[in-house]
């Protein structure tokens, strides 16, 4: 193979996403990862909320009317289930650092278990909310 | 770098099918081809072969294919017992040796590409200069500083089963190439393989480099890539852990510190 700087072949780059099997495990790497982005957008929504209540009562009526809107809800779904699920994925990573949970096995178990608990503990904070509400 | 595209030279195309010997027992096999000479873009050819007149493993096929069929096929093999290494390749979408797959453990046709996010060289033969100059990092051999013993550097039982798991690694780069965090920031970061075989040092009971050689890990990319996402341990050819063995890693440098 001639490696001349005039006549080198610039060698394609083999496939990787486009290939490789689709996997529970690293799906949930993935999700934990666009969970945390989300989080991001959410604690400003927070922070927007907070300032609305500082400006005053006027400008709070606007944005609670925009949050509790059904799109703001369908919002705030998915925000708590990322929160949730983000903090269920953060103890996973806990564990995984004490150096225990590493079995094949047991990492399907804490894949499935993680998206498991993060949707059942969502739709439990939902329904507390809406007792209390 | 996340890159989900592929860059336009390495776009895969659909290329020739060639004609099925005679059989009733066929099976296709889909392989990603490309050659440095021609010009063109990879592609995919499609071979059928008989099972009843082949051998067991994914190896045993593609050997009869160069054989037979395609000479111009390309790939690395050795040993044909998973102990060199030498043919790791994506297979039905995961890595592992072609030597010890079993084409009856893929359902429909084999598809079978190089190893992920690797320059091509041609054909299956992915470039390993930079796994190998990134092995070469962690000065994968016994560092002493005591005087040389008259014969052999002694070990306890107990200290000896502490590389069971990690000594076995032959290098294959299956695990390495399987996962995304390698795939980003393969030039900077050691990857899966390399950290498991840099932890087999760190542990050994004679090695005496231990604090030198945490010094060497201790940064946001050669190590802390890695995200548990456990690619590598499931494509592990040879059933070894090496996520496991990073985190061994991390605690080492954790413990050092309190």
């Amino acid at each position: 193979m001639s490696t001349t700087p005039q006549n080198k072949v610039q060698r394609p780059l083999s496939p990787h996403l486009q290939i490789y099997k689709p996997m529970l495990t690293m799906t949930m790497s993935i999700v934990h990862r666009i969970t945390g982005i989300i989080l991001f957008f959410a604690t400003l929504l927070l922070t927007w909320w907070l300032i609305a209540a500082a400006a005053g009562p006027e400008y709070f009526v606007y944005v609670e009317g925009l949050l509790t809107s059904i799109i703001g809800r369908l919002f705030l779904f998915g925000a708590t289930w990322a929160l949730l699920h983000h903090a269920v994925g953060g103890l996973k990573h806990l564990l995984w650092d004490t150096g225990r949970g590493f079995d094949l096995k047991f990492i399907e178990v804490l894949a499935k278990g993680s998206l498991i608990t993060s949707i059942v503990l969502t739709f439990i904070v939902w329904a507390i909310a809406y007792g209390v509400r | 770098m996340v890159e989900i595209n592929l860059p336009k030279n390495s776009v895969v195309g659909e290329g020739k099918k060639w004609p099925a010997p005679q059989g009733s027992n066929l099976k296709e096999f889909r392989v990603y081809r490309w050659n440095p000479d021609d010009g063109k873009n990879p592609h995919v050819d499609t071979y059928s072969v008989d099972l009843d007149k082949c051998g067991p493993m994914v190896l045993d096929a593609i050997i009869k294919i160069k054989d037979e069929i395609d000479p111009s096929l390309t790939f690395r093999r050795s040993c044909r017992e998973g102990i060199c290494g030498s043919c790791a390749m994506n297979i039905d979408g995961t890595n592992t040796l072609a030597c010890t797959k079993a084409i009856e453990d893929v359902k429909g046709p084999v598809k079978i590409y190089p190893l992920p996010h690797m320059e091509v060289v041609k054909d299956l033969v992915p470039d390993l200069t930079n796994f190998y100059a990134q092995h070469r990092s962690i000065e994968p051999w016994l560092q002493t500083k005591t005087p040389e013993p008259e014969r052999e550097w002694l070990q306890s039982h107990d200290d000896r089963e502490k590389i069971d798991g990690l000594y076995e690694c032959i290098l294959c780069a299956c695990c390495s190439t399987s996962c995304p965090s390698y795939w980003w920031n393969g030039d900077r970061y050691l990857g899966p393989a390399i950290l498991l075989q840099a932890y087999r040092w760190l542990i050994d009971s004679r090695d005496e480099a231990t604090g030198e050689r945490l010094d060497n890990l201790e940064d946001p990319f050669r190590l802390y890539r890695c995200h548990t996402i456990m690619n590598c341990a499931k494509a592990c050819p040879k059933g070894l852990n090496p996520a496991k063995a990073i985190t061994k890693i991390k605690k080492m440098l954790a413990e050092r510190k309190v």
